[in-house]
């Protein structure tokens, strides 16, 4: 009896202390492979930083955050938000939780630090919304990036990895010839196609023309929109014909065991390259996309406030360790992507990334549509419509009409 | 005799032919489970790994372990109650006519069709309302309302083959409804709650949405949600995955294996006679 | 109104009604009728039936998101002739190579009907024609032995009794049966999700996918409550007929 007692006291003792301590809940989609081991680097950073601060970790996995963007809006419209939240910069988060008034400005918290100035300014403005800075980038993604077999570019007699679209085109022609696919596509979940379609429309309109596009200075049917269609149309008649059979994945996958030459996508998938056992710079290479030159297509994921946090101070918390180097620092060479701070240490990243870095800080940066940041998610979901079904029937000029129709609605 | 054992073999044929299509997909998936990453994906998927590789399995086994057990506290209540509530629903609308019954009948089945994703923000509220939202209890709560168009279906229809006389015999020997119920109609059930349990604890078991959207804290989430998030948002290991799918199939398929002995029993008979 | 003008006018919501249409009726009938053969086969009391059973049980026990994904392998085309894969793979090696097709990357079609479809419906006849087996089942074994021993006396055969006599009371399970796999085929959605995504041009989309990125991607609420709202209405379909019948056959009673 008396020892039941005592070990009833224990558990009593414990678990109080436990509430004592207070909680943060953070929610994302960071589940699996590099970026959950980065997450639970971040955790324990946090733990030391905060020892009597307990972290509630709530993900939410599926592709690209599919999933959690679900469970997220609903919980959000339901009013029983997550102390903070990943988000992808940009419409993503103004379009659907600043708008609505859901989130709370923290442009004051990144003073009181003195960070203001710590990222680059197409970043945060990307992070903003009527003045107010309303989430904090903890990562950057580069999203205009090819990678290719370096062997099949030496077979086919392709040196490097032409910068400009005569020249690419004709590299894919050489690469065909010698029998194999030379573009991979996996668009199974659409957005692999508008990813790549994204990086062909800045490259005809160049970065001031793109970042017109969504203040409205350029419009959707402007010639050069129509052109970055057709080119996209002919880059189809180079891709493997099961595209619609796999995912960005099996697309990169291609690549690593030799059955196509080249694949656009995130530089995630160089992470997934080296996962597979290739060396950047040894097996494969890399390149931007053609007439992407001076152009850094950024795919970030931010941190922001929820407004009705259940423990506001505690997020607080939170978001000044993923804001500072050292949380920026822990959190990126696991997870294979770069800080959005610019005075992170380079030296802890692969050669990939560091070519990356530097181009960061000095390229245009402009905010990718297919991840979210450019343009609200409806026009998002009309747009990958529209080109998965431009893939298949190549009608130029139903493709223009669809993309100038989802522009008027959700625009 | 001759004819017997003819007819045996091709049932066996048969059998074996229908065995075989159903076994290629398990097949790629216990390959998939048992190879190490590299070897994963669509080229190699008919091969047997080069050499067995348990990582996926002690992998997905470490994750979804904590969770294995907030399933059972959902799955048992949920499943034993949605089918008790059936099977009284069952009864009474296919054996005690009442006004509006067929009205009721109808209802219920359209309650059935509604999809999962349009239900989910009243959810939310009304689970804040009455305080179990975040918690296994408003999950139980949950699959009990949204499962019982399904079992009051199965049993109303099952009810539906057994003879009105036996009920009405009971009543002349003085039974009240529930006596009746009890008396009559539940001990012959058997077979129809083998059905609706064998359905209801499937779908409990493998559901995600309501149960992801419920639970918030990863140390209340059933092991549906953990399986989905072996999975990274970019990269999938599939062996893990595949794993961690075989771990989660293994108490459904010991339900399977349990409940399907009562099939091979033909237990209404003996009931009849008696 | 504006928003159930927009969705009728869709092309792709008008692609989802047909596919719906479609697949709903394979995949019904295609479960029914495996269902009653597998039941018919392990209700004969061979040995080892109950194994068979299981096994063919079995695939209702996985997560749809995992068999999606097998089945999204298995019916992979690869790129034809030269390289094969999945099923395609498999034909080719033992000699069948005249069966590779391109599966649900297919954008060809008949009276609007997706043959992209047809993978997807083996998918999904694969996991849920074991449960109909179980219905089944537990309605054969429902059936009071004495009926068949007297028809048995009477001389009749196996397949006199079976059409006869069993399948006449199996009837209300086949409409239990029928309107569970309706509601499935309305429902689906994480096998499809998983396997093919919306497919080329839409060819395997189904409402329930289009609902969801409507309300949850692109957050308009309103238009995705219409399609949920429209998709019930269809489901009137199925259920009055059954209703009319069900309840005439009461009356009868």
């Amino acid at each position: 009896m008396k020892k039941l007692l005592v070990f009833f006291s224990v558990i009593l003792f414990a678990t109080s202390f436990m509430f004592a301590a207070g909680q943060v809940e953070i929610f994302s989609w960071w589940t699996g492979g590099g970026e959950e081991e980065g997450l639970n680097a971040l955790i324990e950073l946090f733990n030391e930083w905060y020892p009597d601060v307990n972290v509630i970790n709530a993900t939410v996995a599926g592709g690209a955050g599919t999933n959690a963007k679900a469970v997220l809006k609903t919980r959000m419209l339901g009013g029983n938000p997550p102390d903070s939240f990943q988000v992808h910069a940009g419409e993503e988060l103004t379009d659907t939780y600043v708008i609505t008034g859901l989130m709370e400005p923290i442009t004051d918290l990144l003073a009181e630090w003195g960070i203001s100035d710590k990222f680059p300014e197409d970043i945060l403005s990307i992070c903003s919304y009527g003045g107010e800075v309303y989430s904090i980038p903890v990562n950057v993604h580069r999203g205009n990036v090819i990678f290719a077999n370096n062997a099949i570019l030496e077979e086919a007699g392709v040196d490097s990895i032409p910068l400009d679209w005569d020249g690419f085109f004709a590299a894919l022609d050489k690469i065909k010839e010698a029998g194999y696919v030379p573009l991979a596509l996996g668009d199974k979940n659409k957005w692999p196609a508008t990813h790549l379609f994204e990086d062909v429309l800045a490259s005809t309109l160049g970065p001031d023309g793109y970042k017109g596009l969504w203040d409205g200075s350029v419009s959707f049917d402007d010639p050069k929109v129509v052109e970055a269609v057709e080119i996209f149309g002919r880059l189809m008649d180079y891709v493997n014909e099961d595209h619609a059979a796999g995912t960005w994945q099996d697309a990169t996958l291609m690549v690593q065991d030799g059955r196509a030459a080249m694949n656009v996508m995130g530089d995630w998938a160089e992470g997934y390259l080296k996962t597979l056992g290739w060396t950047p710079g040894v097996e494969f290479d890399w390149s931007v996309v053609p007439g992407n030159e001076g152009i850094f297509m950024v795919v970030s994921d931010t941190f922001g406030l929820p407004k009705g946090a259940p423990d506001a101070e505690n997020a607080k918390k939170w978001l000044k360790l993923v804001s500072s180097v050292e949380g920026q620092d822990t959190f990126n060479p696991i997870k294979g992507s770069i800080p959005a701070r610019v005075d992170a240490d380079k030296s802890l990243y692969d050669v990939y990334l560091t070519w990356s870095m530097d181009d960061f800080a000095t390229n245009a940066l402009l905010p990718s549509i297919a991840h979210g940041s450019a343009a609200p998610e409806g026009f998002i979901t009309a747009l990958n419509d529209v080109i998965n079904a431009y893939v298949t029937d190549r009608n130029v000029e139903k493709c223009v009409d669809g993309i100038i129709e989802a522009a008027e609605d959700n625009l | 005799m001759a004819k017997k054992k003819g007819k045996k073999i091709i049932v066996y044929i048969l059998l074996t032919v229908f065995l075989v299509g159903f076994l290629l997909p398990i097949y790629v998936l216990l390959a998939t489970s048992f190879k190490p990453f590299d070897e994963v994906g669509k080229p190699l998927m008919w091969n047997w790994p080069s050499s067995l590789s348990f990582d996926g399995f002690a992998k997905a086994f470490d994750k979804l372990k904590g969770n294995l057990i907030n399933s059972f506290i959902l799955v048992i209540p949920a499943t034993f109650v949605s089918a008790m509530v059936g099977s009284i629903n069952g009864y009474v609308l296919s054996k005690l006519k009442f006004r509006g019954s067929n009205a009721l009948f109808a209802i219920i089945l359209f309650g059935m069709f509604i999809p999962y994703q349009s239900i989910l923000f009243p959810m939310i509220t009304f689970l804040q309302n009455i305080g179990l939202y975040g918690s296994i209890g408003g999950l139980i709560l949950v699959h009990i309302i949204y499962g019982l168009p399904i079992t009051t279906l199965i049993f109303r229809n099952y009810y539906a083959e057994v003879p009105t006389e036996l009920i009405e015999a009971a009543n002349i020997d003085g039974a009240g409804i529930f006596k009746s119920y009890w008396k009559v109609l539940f001990p012959i059930s058997l077979p129809g709650f083998v059905v609706v349990i064998i359905w209801q604890f499937t779908n409990i078991w493998n559901e995600f949405l309501f149960a992801v959207t419920v639970t918030s804290d990863p140390t209340k989430q059933p092991i549906t949600v953990a399986l989905v998030n072996l999975a990274g948002s970019q990269v999938v290991e599939w062996n893990v995955q595949m794993a961690g799918a075989i771990i989660t199939a293994l108490p459904t398929l010991l339900v399977y294996i349990f409940l399907g002995k009562y099939f091979l029993r033909g237990l209404l008979a003996g009931s009849v006679k008696g | 109104m504006k928003n159930y003008e927009r969705i009728f006018s869709d092309s792709r919501f008008q692609t989802d009604l047909w596919n719906t249409l479609y697949f709903t009726i394979f995949f019904i009938f295609g479960c029914l009728f495996l269902g009653i053969i597998l039941a018919i086969l392990v209700d004969s009391k061979v040995k080892g039936a109950g194994i068979f059973q299981n096994f063919f049980l079995f695939p209702m026990a996985l997560a749809f998101v995992v068999t999606g994904t097998v089945w999204s392998w298995i019916f992979a085309p690869g790129i034809l002739p030269e390289n094969p894969e999945g099923i395609n793979l498999l034909f080719n090696s033992i000699g069948l190579s005249g069966l590779e097709w391109k599966w649900y990357t297919s954008t060809d079609s008949f009276i609007n009907f997706n043959f992209a479809l047809i993978p997807v419906i083996i998918g999904a006849v694969w996991q849920m024609a074991g449960y109909t087996m179980a219905m089944y089942l537990a309605g054969l074994r429902g059936i009071p032995s004495t009926f068949t021993e007297a028809a048995m006396v009477d001389g009749a055969s196996g397949w006199q009794i079976f059409w006869k006599i069993k399948f006449p009371i199996l009837k209300p399970i086949t409409f239990s049966a029928m309107i569970i796999l309706a509601h499935i085929s309305l429902k689906i959605f994480d096998l499809v999700y998983a396997m093919t995504g919306s497919g080329p041009n839409n060819v395997t989309d189904v409402p329930s996918i289009y609902m969801w990125e409507t309300t949850f991607r692109a957050n308009k609420y309103a238009r995705g409550s219409a399609i949920a709202i429209i998709m019930l209405l269809l489901v009137a379909i199925f259920i009055v007929p059954y209703l009319v019948s069900s309840f005439k056959s009461n009356k009868r009673a």
